[in-house]
C-alpha cells in the first residue's frame, strides 16, 4: 500500500499535520507538568535527585580531600569513626569516606545515565524497526528479544565482565566497558515498549496521511511515530537509571565492576563489608546512597508515569 | 489447545539452540577457554595444554565443538567441573537442595505477605494502610539486597539484640547466625531456621513489594467490574464477595506471574548466596566464575534460560486454562 503513494518531496509542501499538532503539544506537557508537580512525592524525588547530582557533579567543592589518597597528615587510625576534619571517618586504608562517597556518586550515576542511553538508542532502534516493518523483520527481532531476556542477567554481565578482566588486566574493566556491557544487555524491554507502540501508532490515520503525503518511512518513524512513543519511553528509561545504579554496585560490590582505587558506591560497600565487626558505619553511609538515589528516582518515575501516561488520564 | 502446546513447544526448541550458541561464543571467548584453569598451574607447560586441547577436543572447528557439547547435553552429559573435580551434573544436584529450601521458603513467606498486603490495600484505597502497603513497595523494590543483607549482619549477628527487661533481672540476648546453612556441629531444625531467617528476610523484602503491588492492582481491577456489583446485589457477604469472587480472578495473572518467578527459584539468589555463605547454586556459579569452571558456568547458564523458556510457556498456557475468555489460535 505504501508504495502506490506517488511521492512528493516533504520540503515542498508544509507538513499540515505538524503545524496543527503544536500548540497541542504544548498544552499536552503544560498539563502533564502541573500533574507531575501535584505528586507530591515525585516532586521530592526529583528535588533529593538534583541534590545529588549536584553533589555529585561539584564533588571538589565539597571536599578538599583526594578520595584515593591517603591523608599524610592525619594521625588517627584507618577505620576510624567520623571526626572533626573527616566527617564521616576514613576507610580500611585512611581514605576520607566523605569525599569517596561523593566521587563514588559521579561515577554510579554516569554509568547509569550513558548506559540507559545505549539501552534506549539500542531498544528503540530494535523495536520500532520491528513494529513499523512487521513480518519475518518483526519475527526474528523479537526472537532476538526473547533469546537475551531468557539468559538470567546478572550472570551474564558477571561473565561478560569476568571476560574483560581477564582478557588483559583487571584494571581494563573501567567505566567505558562497564557502560557498554551494561547498555548492550538490557535494551530487550524498551523494544518491547517501542515495538508495541509503533504497532498500534502505524494502523493510526495520521500514520496513513504522512504516508498518504509521500513521507519515506524513515520520515515516518523520526517524525511521525516516535515522538507519539516518547512518554512510555521516558518513563521506561527513568526507572531503568535506578535499576542499572542497583546492577553496577551489584558488580563492583562484587568485584566485577568499577575497580579500586576509583571509588564507587559498589566498590566502597565490599571494602566496607570486609571491616564490619570493627567499623559498621563504613557499610552505612554508602549503601545509603544507592538506596536513596534508588528511591528519588523510582518515585520520580512514578510520578512521570501518572503524568505522562495517556490511559491514567 | 493441544495444537496451540505443541506448536509452542517446537517454537520454543530454535530459541534454546540459539540461546545455547550465544552462551557458547561468549564463554569461548573466555580468555584460556575451557582450559583456563589449566592455564594457570606453574607445571603444566606449553605441550600440556596442546595435549589436553587435542584431549578434549578443542583443536577442531569451533561448531564442530558446539555440536558435540549440544549432543552431549541433551544426553544429560553437562562436562565436567575443573572446580570440584565431579561432573558438572553432580555438583548441580549437591548444591540443589540448599538453593530450592532457600528460596521456597522466602517465595511462600513473601507470597503470603505480599498477597494479604496487596488485597487489603486494594479493598481500602488510599487509606493509611494502602499508602503503607505502597510505601512499603517503593522501599523494597529500591533497596540494594547487598546492603540489606550487611545491615542485618551488623544488627543480628556482628552485635546481636541486647537488652535488660524494664525492672527485672532478666535479659534478652538475641543473635543469628550470618553463615551458612547449619551449623558446624550437626545442628537440627532449629539451627537450620535460625540459618534461614536473615537470608529468607533479604530474598522476601523485594519480593513482597513486587507481590503486593501485583496483587493490589489485579484486585483493584476486579473490584469494579459487574460481576463483583452482582455478588453484592446479591446480598452476599462483604469478605465473601471479596475472596470468592474477587481474589479468584485478582489470582489469574499473579499464577502467571509466578509461573514468571520459578526458574529462579531453582537458579538460587547470587548475591544473597554469596553474602550469607549459602551452599546453593548462586553461590556455586560466583565461584565457578573466580575459577573459569567452563563447563560448569554453560550448564548452570543454559539450564536456568531453558527453565525460563519453559516457564513463560507454562505462564501463558497457564493464563488461558485458568481464564476461559482467552482464546488461543
Amino acid at each position: 500500500m505504501r508504495a502506490n503513494v506517488a511521492p512528493v518531496t516533504p520540503a515542498a509542501m508544509p507538513n499540515p499535520l505538524h503545524e496543527a499538532s503544536e500548540p497541542e503539544f504544548a498544552r499536552e506537557r503544560h498539563q502533564a507538568w502541573r500533574k507531575f508537580r501535584r505528586h507530591y512525592l515525585a516532586m521530592v524525588g526529583a528535588v533529593a535527585l538534583i541534590i545529588i547530582a549536584i553533589s555529585a557533579i561539584f564533588a571538589p567543592l565539597f571536599t578538599h580531600f583526594d578520595p584515593n589518597a591517603i591523608d599524610a597528615n592525619w594521625s588517627g587510625t584507618p577505620l576510624a569513626p567520623g571526626q572533626f576534619d573527616h566527617w564521616l571517618g576514613t576507610d580500611n586504608l585512611g581514605r576520607d569516606l566523605w569525599a569517596r562517597m561523593l566521587f563514588g556518586g559521579r561515577i554510579s550515576l554516569t554509568v547509569a545515565i550513558f548506559a540507559v542511553l545505549i539501552e534506549v538508542i539500542l531498544g528503540t532502534i530494535v523495536g520500532a524497526i520491528a513494529g513499523y516493518y512487521g513480518g519475518w523483520i518483526d519475527w526474528l527481532m523479537m526472537r532476538l528479544t526473547d533469546t537475551f531476556l531468557s539468559i538470567p542477567l546478572l550472570p551474564l554481565l558477571l561473565v561478560l565482565t569476568g571476560i574483560v578482566a581477564a582478557s588483559s588486566t583487571k584494571a581494563a574493566l573501567n567505566f567505558t566497558s562497564i557502560v557498554l556491557i551494561i547498555g548492550l544487555l538490557s535494551w530487550m524491554p524498551v523494544a518491547r515498549l517501542v515495538r508495541g507502540a509503533f504497532l498500534s501508532l502505524r494502523e493510526k490515520e495520521f500514520c496513513e496521511a504522512a504516508r498518504a503525503i509521500g513521507g519515506n518511512d524513515n520520515r515516518i518513524i523520526m517524525r511521525h511515530l516516535l515522538p507519539n512513543a516518547v512518554a512510555p519511553i521516558v518513563v521506561q528509561a527513568t526507572l531503568d537509571v535506578a535499576n542499572v545504579i542497583i546492577l553496577e554496585s551489584a558488580l563492583s560490590f562484587l568485584g566485577f565492576g568499577i575497580q579500586p582505587p576509583t571509588a564507587s558506591w559498589g566498590n566502597m560497600l565490599s571494602d566496607a563489608q570486609e571491616n564490619v565487626s570493627i567499623a559498621w558505619w563504613a557499610a552505612v553511609y554508602p549503601g545509603l546512597c544507592i538506596f536513596a538515589t534508588v528511591l528519588a528516582i523510582n518515585y520520580m518515575g512514578d510520578g512521570l508515569r501518572d503524568a505522562l501516561d495517556p490511559n491514567v488520564r | 489447545m493441544l495444537i496451540y502446546t505443541i506448536r509452542r513447544l517446537i517454537q520454543a526448541i530454535p530459541l534454546m539452540v540459539f540461546i545455547s550458541v550465544i552462551l557458547f561464543t561468549i564463554l569461548h571467548n573466555m580468555p584460556g577457554g575451557p582450559l583456563a584453569p589449566y592455564m594457570q598451574n606453574p607445571h603444566i607447560t606449553q605441550a600440556d595444554i596442546e595435549r589436553l586441547k587435542h584431549n578434549f577436543g578443542l583443536d577442531r572447528p569451533v561448531w564442530v565443538q558446539y555440536l558435540s557439547w549440544l549432543g552431549a547435553y541433551v544426553r544429560g552429559d553437562w562436562g565436567w567441573s575443573t572446580m570440584n573435580s565431579t561432573p558438572v551434573t553432580e555438583a548441580i544436584r549437591e548444591r540443589l537442595p540448599a538453593t530450592l529450601e532457600l528460596m521456597g521458603v522466602s517465595l511462600v513467606v513473601s507470597l503470603i505477605i505480599g498477597l494479604a498486603f496487596g488485597i487489603l490495600a486494594a479493598v481500602r484505597p488510599y487509606s493509611m494502610w494502602d499508602y503503607f502497603v505502597t510505601t512499603f513497595a517503593f522501599f523494597g523494590m529500591s533497596m540494594p539486597t547487598f546492603w540489606f543483607a550487611i545491615l542485618l549482619q551488623i544488627a543480628f549477628a556482628v552485635s546481636g539484640v541486647h537488652f535488660r527487661i524494664p525492672f527485672s533481672d532478666y535479659r534478652i540476648d538475641f543473635n543469628l547466625p550470618s553463615a551458612g546453612r547449619f551449623d558446624t556441629d550437626g545442628g537440627g531444625l532449629i539451627d537450620g531456621i535460625r540459618h534461614l531467617i536473615l537470608p529468607v528476610t533479604v530474598l522476601s523484602l523485594i519480593q513482597i513489594a513486587t507481590w503486593s503491588r501485583f496483587t493490589r492492582a489485579s484486585m483493584q481491577e476486579v473490584l469494579h467490574t459487574d460481576y463483583m456489583r452482582t455478588a453484592a446485589a446479591k446480598g452476599l457477604g462483604y469478605w465473601k464477595i471479596i475472596f470468592k469472587h474477587g481474589l479468584k480472578n485478582a489470582l489469574m495473572p499473579v499464577v502467571t506471574v509466578l509461573a514468571l518467578a520459578l526458574p529462579g527459584v531453582v537458579g538460587g539468589a547470587l548475591i544473597t548466596e554469596t553474602i550469607f555463605a549459602w551452599p546453593g547454586l548462586g553461590r556455586l556459579f560466583y565461584t565457578a566464575l573466580t575459577q573459569q569452571d567452563f563447563s560448569l558456568l554453560m550448564g548452570y547458564l543454559v539450564l536456568i534460560s531453558v527453565l525460563v523458556v519453559l516457564f513463560n510457556l507454562i505462564a501463558d498456557l497457564a493464563y488461558g486454562w485458568l481464564d476461559p475468555r482467552v482464546k488461543y489460535d
